[in-house]
């Protein structure tokens, strides 16, 4: 499904991503990892298409498209989903206005219709409860007013109403107290299934003892340096990053 | 002043001798440029009692001893008065009494400008009175508002057949002479439209008035005035189009509202007329004087959703002279390219308790200018007035400029005063978003510009409300930079 290659992207003309290499499958969960500063969200910014990041080397692939060559809301209607680490407030206007144009901007795109009022507001009241989402909160404006785990909810509720191939969750788990942290990734793990996949990319294991990763990957220094089972996560969590840093130094 | 009626036959004579309009009143167009003869032969035309020509007369006269305003934060190239035609009329003239009437060849250029008609019909209760060019030629739902006692008519026809309530209330709220553009229009106006809604009754409809400009070189200048008796209610829409034209368009209205105790008017624009072109070229002119009066317990609303024209200068008012009346200032105003906007309200507390509420919403793009102008005056006797502003600007571009002149006047230590002001510019984080779920930048642009402007455009009666939406998607094309 995602195949990335040699990826450098920079900066301001500093290099944070210095070859990464990727593989997700359908079906599968991928579990990033790694120090502050390793890269991990200029990855996930790089792949949903921000414009301030200059892709200098490598390539991308997504479902036998070039991802890089698609512009930033061709790759979200391609089925690219980014639940951002600091959820963007757009006030006045409606999470579920917000939801029904980007929902039938999608479908525009695979040419079908849009979707009727009525069962938009049934799919609304369905996936909501995935994340113990207050149907309140879906008539109010876009993120406006909601308190840190409201927002990580509503990214997972819009993934839910989205239904993307392939999602990536930046640091969704950061700031999110254990109860919320367990709606969320119980609404996750409910949307795992055979045909999409699901990149989380954390600072911490704790996440990951609710969405059990197939992989589990270690970014420093704007590369993949180790990849292992998901035990590599315990690993990481009881040796510390040093550990990887100077494995990665001998290797 | 000092204008006797000897005077007056003394001038009537003179320009009838000099001009011959007697005979020419068959004529659709009066010559270019402003005189008493062209003041006569538009009263003339419109078989106007004395009084009315007097007024204008002497509104003339006072215009003549004016000069234009140059306070406004807006720059552009003089009209030049001798060049504008003060009076043009459709070639037919004919009224219409059922919209099957109606000529198909002014049907199509409606549905050009994107007033369709068929669309304003099927609107649950809204009466169309379309005025093209100075003559009103279609009125609808009439018979049902008359059962109610409702007058709503062009402004000549009000002339003609209520001629007292014409004269008691014409220029009580802007008199002629307050002010280079109103005084200009009280000598020159053609036609416009009249509202009179009788003690308590509510109006069942939104009654709707379009304007257009049509004639080249054809300056407009409409009247319109609004009265709603005691206890009465009445929610008003004005909706302005113009097609593209290349020479600058001058526009000077004048609209009064009067609401006696307890009742309550809701004045409601979209105004789109042509803002020039992406150069700076063309573009209509819009010097407009709006104003309402409040008696007791009475209410007035103004909303605008302002994306035209080339120069804007406008400034809705209320004059809160009974006690507990309110005043509410609700306005999107929309620059883009190298468009000038200076508006804002005027708030005047006369009476105790009075409450105002003003929320201004300025979205400058390209290299336009937007500015908030706002007086909240609050007299002597105002005991416990209330205000609150809202002023916040948009910022579309690096290049375009928002500005805010908010004065206050207070004269009485129990007012309750409070300003609050925002500049932000589009954030690309939001847009960001917006993409990333799949939206476009048009769209994205458009939700988020709607976002701001919600508390305005929610005071919009619906179908006005996605007709001001559309419009700011089109104005707004583009332009973030």
């Amino acid at each position: 499904m995602l195949t990335i290659k040699n990826l450098h992207a920079s900066i301001d003309g500093q290099a944070i991503l210095k070859g990464l290499n990727l593989e997700v499958k359908p079906g599968e969960v991928h579990a990033i990892m790694g120090p502050n500063g390793a890269g991990k969200s200029t990855l996930a910014s790089v792949l949903a298409g921000k414009e301030e990041y200059e892709i200098t080397g490598g390539e991308v692939d997504f479902d036998g498209k070039d991802l890089l060559e698609l512009e930033t809301e061709e790759r979200a209607k391609e089925g690219l989903f980014l639940a951002f680490q600091y959820p963007v407030e757009i006030p006045g206007v409606s999470n579920i206005n917000f939801l029904r144009t980007a929902l039938n901007e999608i479908r525009e795109y695979r040419g079908e219709e849009p979707i009727a009022a009525k069962d938009f507001m049934a799919m609304v009241r369905e996936k909501s409860k995935l994340v113990e989402l207050d149907a309140k909160l879906a008539s109010r404006s876009v993120n406006e007013g909601f308190s840190g785990g409201e927002k990580k909810r509503n990214e997972i509720f819009q993934m839910a109403m989205l239904e993307p191939k392939l999602a990536i969750l930046d640091e969704t788990d950061s700031g999110l107290d254990i109860d919320a942290l367990r709606i969320v990734a119980g609404g996750v793990n409910k949307l795992r299934n055979q045909n999409n996949a699901i990149i989380v990319i954390t600072h911490y294991q704790r996440l990951l003892d609710y969405i059990i990763p197939d992989f589990v990957h270690v970014l420093a220094d704007g590369k993949i340096v180790k990849t292992g089972p998901k035990e590599l996560a315990l690993e990481l969590e009881e040796k510390g990053y040093d550990w990887i840093n100077d494995n990665a130094q001998t290797v | 002043m000092g204008y006797t009626e000897e005077e007056l036959a003394k001038d009537l004579e003179n320009s009838e001798y000099k001009f011959g309009f007697t005979t020419n009143i068959e004529s659709d167009r009066a010559p270019n440029g402003i005189n008493e003869d062209i003041i006569r032969f538009i009263s003339a035309k419109k078989e106007e009692p004395e009084w009315l020509l007097e007024y204008r007369l002497n509104a003339y006269k006072a215009w003549r001893q004016m000069t234009e305003p140059e306070w406004a934060h807006i720059h552009y190239e003089k009209p030049q008065f001798e060049d504008i035609c003060y009076y043009a009329a459709p070639k037919q003239t004919k009224k219409y009494e059922s919209w099957d009437d109606v000529d198909p060849e002014m049907k199509e250029t409606m549905k050009k400008l994107g007033i369709s008609m068929e669309e304003q019909k099927r609107l649950t209760g809204t009466a169309v009175d379309f005025v093209m060019d100075s003559v009103s030629v279609a009125t609808s739902f009439k018979a049902k508002l008359k059962e109610l006692g409702i007058i709503f008519c062009s402004f000549s026809e009000a002339v003609q057949e209520h001629p007292e309530l014409v004269k008691k209330y014409m220029g009580s709220v802007v008199p002629s002479k307050d002010n280079f553009y109103a005084a200009l229009n009280s000598a020159v106006f053609t036609d416009g439209s009249f509202c009179y809604i009788p003690k308590g009754v509510r109006c069942p409809m939104e009654l709707s008035t379009y304007f257009r400009i049509n004639e080249g070189g054809t300056g407009q200048f409409e009247r319109t005035l609004v009265v709603a008796d005691e206890g009465s209610y009445v929610s008003y829409l004005e909706g302005c189009t113009a097609p593209m034209r290349d020479e600058n368009q001058l526009h000077a209205a004048v609209v009064e509202l009067i609401a006696l105790d307890n009742a309550e008017i809701k004045y409601s624009t979209v105004q789109n007329w042509y803002p020039g072109d992406k150069n700076g070229k063309g573009g209509v002119y819009n010097f407009v004087t709006k104003r309402g009066i409040c008696e007791k317990n009475a209410k007035i609303s103004w909303t605008q959703v302002e994306t035209g024209s080339a120069v804007t200068w406008k400034y809705p008012s209320c004059i809160l002279k009974g006690d507990n009346s309110v005043g509410e200032f609700y306005s999107v105003a929309v620059t883009n390219n190298f468009q000038q906007a200076d508006t804002g309200t005027k708030m005047i507390h006369l009476g105790k308790n009075t409450k105002s509420t003003i929320i201004s919403k300025g979205i400058s793009a390209g290299q336009s200018h937007n500015s908030y102008r706002g007086l909240v005056q609050i007299h002597a006797n105002a005991d416990n007035a209330r205000n609150f502003s809202q002023c916040d600007s948009l910022l579309m571009t690096d290049r375009s400029g928002a500005h805010t002149f908010p004065y206050i006047e207070c004269k009485n230590n129990s007012a309750k005063i409070e300003h609050e002001a925002t500049t932000s510019k589009i954030g690309e984080d939001q847009i960001f978003y917006c993409l990333q779920r799949g939206i476009s930048e048009e769209k994205a642009i458009s939700l988020i510009v709607n976002g701001y402007c919600k508390e305005v455009l929610n005071q919009l009666p619906m179908e006005f409300a996605v007709e001001a939406q559309k419009l700011l998607e089109i104005s707004l094309e583009n332009s973030v930079g």
